[in-house]
């Protein structure tokens, strides 16, 4: 189980797989997800592949897939949940599949295109019947002002006739003619305006808006139409009013010319419209039945075009052998799946009928492999947050085991809330619980779903929060006395006087009887009472963050020892981890040591003459203080000591690897005996690629080893070398410090958190409760809503993503500098299930 | 008779949270303010007046204490109240998203 620790060990090895099972050889190792493919046809591009054509014909088949799904999409009806997984289709299966689709994209756009039509002959129809019963209006408008008219002998006009002004224009002989019709409602005013201009008043033109919205037949969006008629007379006026009409894109109608023909056309309007409706209707219903049939499978059908296309990319990265009769392909594996490799190409082998089996090889390698570490769903959001910082190299040690409890724990101290850590813990839990939930896992929201993969991180800090809020004692800002506090008042004996005028007064805890003994867990509730709260606790939280910020970096360092010992670079751990390790334990552990004693040694009786721990360190460094008093006997000559130590350690980290290395290199004929057998034995070169091959298998690099001539590139560069350890050197010294003030932010956030929450309970909360009136209570109900709501987006969410980032970077600056080297190549395994769907990314699955 | 239905899933999902936090904090802090918790005393609406004329000495602070801790427990009564409208509200539209689909 060193796979969390260290990541697994991998190896190359080659795929013989036969040309008539490479096919379900690879559909197999898809399914397990075991191996990442190389490619080992680099130099040929994407058209002159292999395979091209069987992955043209994906991609036709997945387009009128996508076609299907955005009809269905648009019909409204919901695809079926469900889990189906099937295999990637034989290649002779295919052809059925592409027979259906094509069928169905056909159909489907046969029935699409007869209902468009249908819906723009209804659209005319109703726009007819629109225009006629407005144009009645009119004509009823014009009929009202007939009594009016005064007759005339030349003009006696005929009882029956509706339009006056047709009968006295047929009397002058012009040819009256109307053209009505319909336009949108935007273009009338300029239509109106162009009429005037071009037939300078020859045309009469009356219009009327329709009540109801029409759709526009090339937007699909309704809009408002106008009817008009336009009495003209004249054949070429007529013209220009048609062409005019043209131009605005009005639909033009035929005009009755008397009322019974007016009615007629009404009637038969009536009952076309009705027919067509009906025709509609049903044509709908065929749509939607086409597409619920579809929809069953068409679900089904995705999944398998995307493992189809997968397997052919990955049959385009395989090359043939010399006998061009079995494809070669060249994988990284983990060397504990080999047997499971082994297993799944029998399987596929056996699926596909073939005689001969496919069989895998191991072959050496000098290449670095990618890194994989396998885990769960618990590890793998902390896996996730050190991947982001870099992906370990290859078989180095990997933080991320460790972090699973740092990293609550360093967020906790900055948090350090009960009530605000049982909030996040409940929500954390919520999302634990309904992890199987379907709807929660597959929603688009990306911030949702980075909440949710980091459930189990969540989980973990509001635990911690938990508990570092009982140690500060803070529970939305006020204390919970659970022990009885180790401070008594009536102790101190105040008087009357002195309680009536003095503002503040002083507990003394050298009095007898004030200070009882310190409480059981956490700071004493008495302290959120206390006007010098602040000092005493910053005071307090200051030390400790430096305390832990030592303890961290410490393991840091430690840790390095074990890629030293790894990579059997032993000279490391004398030359590059002892020096690293006395320079951080001798000036800050000393710290440490010198703040753990002052709490031990000096009490409350000593409070007056206690020495300050910052004037004592520093005077360390300067090699003065006499003057002061010592901490302890002998304080003076220890640190003398401690300096000289932490001094010396620098230039042996700074000369000491490079140093060695050169004196390796140079003085290579005092080299132990297995270097000489290589020498003496390297007549075949494959013996000494094996060899190497071995060596990197145990895990020792073989780039500091003697080349023994064979390979110029292992040259040893003293300078480089020199440089190298120089920077490292300074980084690491320099860092050191200004490190450890940087976990003063553990400090600084919870005292931040604190006063934050402590502002929001005195003036949202304190309102509430401190009304007295008999409405107080019914305010007391909103104003605790808002208090709840500043709550979470405030305290919970702000400063939790707050303290959430510097933790993440006190891991990723201060801690892994320490160790981790970080430069390595994640594995990416061929698995199917982890292929994205371009129809997910369009929303349409 | 009109939709009883005023908000949608997502704002009841919260009413129903703030009600159980509601309910929960009101009647803790309901308890402690009965207990009269010297951490709570700048939360009690005293006066100078309150403390100095006082006949019985922490007689009226007390009655003050007793007085703000049934104020919360009121409250508290309110926001199961709440909860419960938000409850019915989650149902109804529950029962509304089944027989849309």
């Amino acid at each position: 189980m060193s796979s969390l620790l260290r990541g697994e060990e991998m190896c190359l090895a080659q795929l013989f797989l036969q040309s008539g099972s490479a096919y379900d050889c690879i559909s197999e190792l898809g399914e397990l997800g075991l191996v990442e493919f190389r490619d080992l046809n680099p130099s040929v591009t994407a058209f002159q592949r292999k395979h091209v054509n069987e992955i043209k014909k994906c991609e036709e088949m997945e387009r009128i897939l996508g076609y299907l799904l955005r009809e269905v999409k648009k019909a409204d009806i919901s695809l079926p949940e469900r889990d189906v997984n099937p295999v990637a289709p034989l290649p002779k299966h295919v052809m059925a599949i592409m027979e259906q689709l094509q069928r169905l994209e056909v159909e489907l756009g046969e029935v699409t295109r007869n209902k468009e039509k249908l819906q723009r002959n209804l659209l005319e129809l109703t726009e007819y019947t629109h225009m006629l019963r407005i144009t009645r209006k009119f004509v009823q408008r014009t009929a009202e002002r007939e009594p009016l008219q005064v007759q005339y002998e030349e003009f006696p006009f005929l009882e029956k006739e509706t339009m006056m002004d047709y009968s006295s224009m047929q009397r002058l002989g012009a040819k009256l003619g109307f053209i009505s019709g319909l336009i949108q409602r935007v273009k009338i005013e300029a239509f109106e305006r162009m009429l005037w201009r071009v037939c300078k008043g020859y045309t009469i033109l009356s219009y009327a808006e329709v009540e109801e919205y029409l759709e526009n037949p090339d937007t699909g969006e309704p809009t408002k139409c106008v009817v008009f008629l336009i009495s003209y007379w004249g054949d070429q006026i007529g013209q220009k009013v048609k062409k005019i009409c043209d131009c605005y894109h009005c639909h033009v109608y035929p005009y009755p010319s008397s009322n019974e023909e007016r009615n007629d056309v009404v009637e038969g309007l009536r009952t076309r419209i009705q027919d067509l409706h009906t025709v509609l209707n049903r044509t709908e219903d065929y749509l939607r039945q086409v597409l619920i049939k579809a929809s069953e499978s068409v679900y089904t059908w995705v999944i398998q075009v995307k493992k189809m296309k997968a397997i052919y990319y990955i049959l385009n990265l395989c090359s043939f052998d010399v006998t061009n009769k079995c494809l070669i392909a060249e994988v990284w594996c983990p060397v504990n799946d080999i047997p499971t490799l082994r297993r799944a190409l029998e399987e596929g082998s056996r699926k596909s009928g073939a005689t001969v089996p496919s069989f895998v090889n191991r072959i050496p390698t000098s290449d670095t492999p990618p890194t994989l570490i396998k885990t769960n769903k618990f590890t793998s959001g902390f896996q996730n947050i050190v991947d982001a910082y870099g992906v370990g190299s290859y078989r180095e040690v990997n933080p991320a085991p460790f972090t699973i409890i740092t990293f609550p724990f360093l967020f906790a101290v900055m948090f350090g809330d009960l009530g605000h850590g049982v909030i996040m813990a409940v929500f954390a839990a919520w999302m634990v619980l309904c992890e199987n939930n379907r709807k929660l896992k597959n929603t688009r929201n990306e911030i949702w779903n980075t909440f949710f993969e980091g459930r189990y991180i969540i989980l973990m800090m509001g635990l911690f929060s938990i508990y570092t809020g009982l140690i500060y004692n803070d529970c939305f800002s006020k204390s919970l006395n659970i022990f009885g506090s180790g401070w008594s008042v009536k102790a101190m004996g105040w008087t009357k006087e002195q309680w009536e005028n003095n503002r503040f007064l002083t507990l003394d805890p050298n009095v007898t009887g004030v200070f009882k003994g310190p409480y059981p867990l956490g700071i004493d509730p008495i302290w959120n009472l206390a006007s010098n709260r602040l000092t005493f606790l910053n005071s307090y939280k200051m030390k400790m963050s430096v305390i832990l910020g030592i303890i961290h970096m410490s393991f840091g360092v430690i840790l390095s020892t074990y890629n030293y010992l790894h990579f059997r670079k032993k000279y490391n751990l004398y030359l590059v981890f002892l020096p690293e390790l006395l320079f951080l334990l001798c000036l800050f552990g000393y710290l440490v040591f010198m703040i753990l004693y002052k709490w031990l040694a000096f009490s409350a009786k000593d409070s007056r003459h206690a020495p300050s721990i910052l004037i004592h360190f520093i005077n360390m460094f300067l090699m003065q203080g006499d003057g002061l008093q010592p901490l302890y006997p002998g304080q003076t000559g220890l640190q003398i000591f401690l300096v000289v130590i932490a001094v010396l350690s620098v230039p042996v980290l700074l000369l000491g690897k490079p140093v060695y290395l050169y004196w390796l290199h140079n003085g290579s004929h005092r080299l132990g005996l297995y270097r000489g057998y290589e020498r003496v034995r390297r007549n075949s070169e494959e013996e000494l690629y094996l060899m190497r091959a071995h060596d990197m298998e145990e895990g020792s690099s073989h780039s500091d080893l003697s080349s023994s001539g064979e390979n110029p590139t292992e040259e040893f560069d003293f300078a480089d070398e020199l440089l190298h350890q120089a920077i490292h050197t300074i980084e690491y010294c320099l860092g050191c410090v200004s490190n450890t003030a940087s976990y003063l932010r553990l400090w600084a956030l919870s005292l931040a958190h604190a006063q934050l929450s402590e502002v929001l309970w005195a003036m949202v909360m304190r309102v509430g409760l401190r009304m007295d009136s008999t409405l107080g209570v019914l305010f007391l109900v909103p104003v605790f809503g808002l208090f709840a709501v500043l709550t979470v987006s405030i305290l919970l969410v702000m400063e939790g993503l707050s303290a959430f980032l510097h933790a993440l970077r006190l891991h990723w600056v201060e801690f892994q500098n320490k160790f981790y080297g970080g430069t390595g190549v994640k594995f990416c395994p061929f698995a199917f299930s982890l292929l994205p769907s371009s129809f997910e990314h369009d929303g349409l699955l | 008779m009109p939709s009883l239905l005023f908000c949608g899933p997502k704002m009841a999902a919260c009413g129903i949270v703030i009600s159980i936090w509601g309910v929960i904090m009101l009647a803790m802090l309901g308890i402690f303010f009965s207990a009269k918790s010297a951490v709570l005393i700048e939360d009690v609406p005293f006066t100078e007046e309150d403390i100095r004329g006082d006949q019985n000495p922490p007689g009226n602070i007390y009655g003050l204490y007793n007085q703000v801790g049934i104020n919360c427990f009121i409250a508290a009564g309110i926001y199961v109240a709440v909860g419960a409208v938000s409850l019915c509200q989650v149902r109804l539209n529950k029962r509304q998203e089944y027989m849309v689909t």
